[in-house]
């Protein structure tokens, strides 16, 4: 079997399907990322399953030469729930996006994840509703002019992160489209990671909301708006490293602090991803006051839904070793007419 | 435990030679819910089965959990039809009432025939219980109880003198009352006592002392009823023993048999099963049953919704066991878009509606069959399945295994029309044996040679099911329109015309491999034929055979394929002068009829959550009848 899986390359992963978004989309990028991804996982092709809902991102499953199924809107988590209790040995991935996982979806997400189902949840969030023509998101910036919101858009937004992380979710990271090592790598983690594992991949739309993340993509000015965040360093970003982020133990809140000191240096927050209070502050950062974070932001090992169950299911067979339906059907009061 | 009965035509070696023979009697135990009044009727039913009775019982419990004692929406019943001749319905009207509270006797007493049986405990008839009734005056003392024979025990204090020798407390020793009563009602019917004896040993085993209180307490209600000095009119009654066909026999209710239906149908197809459900009444019943059964192939799965409960099942179909999902009406609702999900992407699935009340949350309890057009045409887009009903609780196992082989054969959603009535009623069951059945295993396609996913059976028109893990065989399924020729993509014009067709005439031809119609009771042409689909069937057949005793020229036919139709189905209905379709809903099956065979059929509806009654059968044939001699 490794044999085999040890030859395959990005075209072994890539189906006879032209792909069909806009040009320039970001998820060109992520195809090309997971794709590329994938020989190095070890595993056997068609032990790999991709299913997805509706929106752009959805037709991801198209284009990979594995186990498909593009389903209904907001639903993959659902549907790739039961791919996984029916064949734990298999690969889930649940492609989705902003609308079509914390919209339409936002339920199964949060349960998936809560209950710990062995699946691999990338959500491409582009803060836009692509497929339908641009009409604003759960995840658009206040004042996102749109369609169904000539005057701007007047909902809050959410964040993807730190609703997965209320949700429970043991494995929470977030990486960025045209970033293929960085995205490659916490990909690559989140497939290791045994349990629901979620990647929010921040996904530039060039036609509906072109340049949304532009602050955290654009190389010149990216190490003010962005913080890569590494298990067991410090949390550093801005030029040099000349910024970093420490915790106020008085507001139990984060700050941007400059760092010219080894004083300085000894207050900056060290990442701790086993840490879920941290990995919250952390996925809660954004706006012109804080950088976005990514990488891993939190990691924690926890029985899954699916080990669980078979726990359960061997105590059971083992107390009744015996069990048959023709038993069943006989059991409890039965009399004989002759 | 199984008991040797042999049914013959001698009576009860210790019935009373004055006891009065009746064909068939319904009792209904009635009290608070937490009088024990289902335990006292499944020992009841127990002890009829093995005297040699047929019988159907019905349990009406109250909507509220842990209703106020003493209320009226607090009482809590379970009604048993038992006779000589074939049972096939809970019954029409009371002949023996149970009433163990002023509550009981209020809610149950206008469903009473004149002149029958009311056994009340005067212990509960206190002021207090009479103002929680409503009751303005003691109705054991103003006459208004004067159209019925009245049997008034004090069981309070009956059942603390018998148990006084346990010291329980009294409270302890007045839930020892559903005993007593049950011994008194067990005298009535020159029922023995040992297997209830024997239950109540099982069931306090860990409890020796409150098993003889209740043993106490059981022999205690007997000897009252044989040497009491009782009113007048009060006398054992003989119910012959009923012919059945040899074998053995256990009682079974619709849930259950649904629920073991699908483990038999799983075993039959070779195929694991995911059940995932979300609980809602009446069918939250088929996930416990499920749920309980992990030594079995099955896995249930308790989703978040009705939606992602069949999203689930479609899941675990895409991946090579089989899903089932189950619902009522409501849950039906929301779980339809998936439901086309499947019926586009070609997979297995079992859909079990146990159909309630509607419309919205309706009446959740009570029964009705008005999902019905729901399950033939309820989809948007043209979105073809099969449709089946069980008609009663020993139909269930049978259309439950139909279903899964109708499914995994034609790789389809199959839905299974169950309702309220079915699920709680309970039935005596020739348990079958699971040789006589055919397997029909599922072969997965594992040939990488020429492979694409839109590959049909030529036959069955069937796709093919190729299950992920399998090497060679990757491939994409989903919503989107698919070429027939490759399984991609396609918007084709003339592609969707041709997809769209082959759904048709996939599901059509099912009817080629269903059995054929045949008559339930009656003749296959005549006068008129009564034609029925689910739980109406038991109170059809028996108004039908009364008519028919009567010399009346009317046949019973009942549908257990709705979509697509037996293939004989027009041809047999053409040969009547008149149809009419009983139906608990204002008139879906006989819409169907019309619009497919362009028949005068009639309807006759009912919809008060209440089945009909055998009597209402019997009229509505008598008036049609009647209605052309003139």
């Amino acid at each position: 079997m490794n044999q085999a899986v040890d030859k395959l390359n990005v075209a072994d992963f890539s189906s006879d399907q032209e792909v069909r978004w806009c040009p320039g989309c970001g998820d060109y990028a992520i195809l090309k990322t997971i794709q590329k991804l994938m020989p190095e996982l070890d595993r056997p092709r068609e032990s790999q399953v991709f299913v997805s809902g509706i929106g752009c991102s959805s037709r991801f499953p198209y284009y990979m030469n594995t186990y498909g199924f593009h389903t209904i809107h907001g639903r993959a988590p659902s549907v790739a729930t039961g791919v996984k209790l029916a064949n734990p040995d298999l690969d889930v991935w649940v492609i989705t996006g902003d609308g079509d996982a914390l919209s339409i979806g936002g339920n199964h997400t949060m349960h998936a994840l809560r209950r710990n189902v062995d699946l691999n949840i990338l959500l491409f969030n582009n803060e836009i509703y692509g497929l339908t023509k641009g009409q604003y998101s759960p995840t658009s910036k206040v004042g996102t002019r749109s369609p169904s919101t000539p005057e701007g858009s007047i909902d809050r937004p959410l964040s993807p992160c730190v609703i997965a992380l209320g949700a429970g979710a043991p494995f929470v990271a977030r990486s960025i489209d045209t970033e293929m090592k960085h995205l490659g790598a916490v990909i690559k983690e989140s497939h290791a990671h045994e349990g629901a594992s979620f990647v929010e991949i921040l996904q530039n739309c060039p036609i509906y909301n072109d340049g949304i993340f532009e602050q955290v993509k654009n190389k010149k000015i990216a190490h003010d708006f962005k913080v890569e965040v590494t298990h067991g360093q410090p949390i550093l970003f801005g030029k040099d490293n000349s910024k970093g982020i420490r915790l106020n133990r008085d507001t139990l809140s984060l700050e941007v602090v400059t760092v010219n000191d080894q004083g300085s240096m000894n207050e900056i927050l060290v990442h701790d991803q086993t840490n879920l209070a941290q990995a919250q502050l952390l996925a809660a950062m954004q706006g012109n006051d804080f950088p976005v974070a990514v990488g891993v932001l939190y990691h924690k090992a926890k029985s899954t839904y699916v080990s669980d169950l078979g726990e359960q299911r061997i105590a059971v067979k083992e107390n009744r070793s015996d069990a048959s339906l023709r038993s069943l059907l006989h059991s409890g009061h039965t009399w004989e007419v002759k | 435990m199984s008991a040797e009965i042999v049914r013959t035509a001698e009576s009860s070696t210790t019935a009373d030679a004055t006891a009065k023979t009746v064909e068939s009697v319904v009792v209904r135990f009635a009290g608070d819910s937490g009088d024990g009044m289902q335990l006292t009727g499944a020992n009841f039913t127990d002890n009829t089965a093995l005297y040699g009775n047929d019988l159907s019982t019905f349990p009406d419990f109250p909507a509220e959990i842990r209703a106020p004692a003493g209320s009226t929406f607090g009482v809590s019943a379970f009604q048993i039809y038992f006779g000589s001749e074939d049972i096939t319905t809970s019954g029409d009207a009371i002949d023996v009432l149970v009433a163990m509270n002023p509550a009981a006797l209020v809610t149950n007493l206008k469903e009473v025939v004149s002149g029958g049986l009311v056994i009340v405990d005067t212990g509960a008839f206190n002021e207090k219980n009479l103002n929680k009734a409503k009751y303005n005056s003691n109705p054991l003392l103003d006459g208004s109880l004067d159209a019925y024979r009245v049997l008034e025990v004090d069981i309070h204090n009956q059942v603390i003198a018998a148990v006084e020798e346990f010291n329980l407390g009294h409270k302890m020793a007045l839930r020892c009352k559903n005993m007593w009563t049950l011994g008194l009602v067990l005298w009535l019917f020159d029922r023995d006592k040992q297997t209830t004896i024997e239950n109540l040993q099982k069931k306090f085993a860990k409890k020796p002392d409150v098993a003889n209180a209740n043993i106490a307490a059981l022999n205690a209600g007997h000897a009252y009823g044989e040497t009491a000095e009782l009113p007048s009119g009060i006398e054992v009654y003989s119910v012959p023993k009923a012919q059945a066909a040899p074998g053995k026999y256990r009682d079974i209710d619709g849930t259950t048999g649904i629920a073991w239906g699908l483990l038999a149908g799983g075993q039959l197809a070779g195929l694991n099963i995911l059940f995932a459900s979300y609980p809602i009444t009446p069918a939250s019943s088929l996930l416990h049953a499920l749920a309980a059964r992990k030594e079995f192939d099955v896995t249930t799965f308790q989703a978040e919704d009705e939606i992602a409960a069949v999203c689930a099942a479609i899941g675990a179909s895409f991946a090579g066991s089989l899903g089932v999902t189950s619902s009522a009406g409501p849950g039906i609702a929301l779980k339809t878009e998936a439901i086309s999900l499947a019926v586009s992407a070609e997979l297995p699935l079992v859909v079990v509606n146990t159909q309630r009340g509607g419309p919205s949350t309706g009446l959740p309890t009570k029964t009705e069959q008005s999902d019905l057009l729901q399950a033939v045409y309820g989809r948007h887009g043209d979105t073809p399945l099969p449709v089946m009903a069980t008609s009663s609780p020993s139909d269930c196992f049978e259309v439950a295994i139909e279903a899964v082989r109708i499914a995994t054969k034609y790789m389809t959603p199959v839905m299974l029309l169950s309702d309220g009535y079915i699920s709680n009623a309970s039935e005596p069951w020739l348990i079958p044996d699971l040789e006589q059945y055919e397997p029909f295993p599922v072969e997965f396609h594992e040939n990488p040679e020429g492979f694409n996913p839109s590959l049909r059976d030529p036959e069955s028109l069937a796709r093919v099911w190729a299950k992920p893990g399998t090497p060679g065989l990757e491939h994409r399924i989903g919503g989107i329109e698919k070429s027939y020729e490759t399984g991609n993509i396609s918007y084709d014009p003339d592609n969707h015309q041709l997809m769209t067709d082959t759904r048709r005439d996939k599901v059509g031809g099912i009817s080629k491999d269903i059995p054929a119609q045949t008559v339930a009771l009656g003749n296959e042409s005549g006068k008129l034929a009564v034609v029925g689909w689910g739980s109406t069937f038991g109170a059809i057949h028996q108004g039908v055979k009364r008519c028919r005793q009567q010399g009346l020229d009317v046949s019973h036919i009942h549908i257990r394929h709705i979509w697509p139709f037996p293939k004989n189905l027009k041809e047999l209905l053409s040969g009547y002068d008149e149809i009419i379709v009983p139906e608990m809903n204002t008139g879906q099956l006989v819409k169907m009829l019309r619009s497919e065979f362009l028949i005068d059929a009639k309807g006759l509806n009912k919809v008060s959550g209440q089945p009909f009654k055998i009597g209402e059968i019997v009229n509505a044939i008598q008036a049609e009848l009647t209605e052309r001699a003139e």
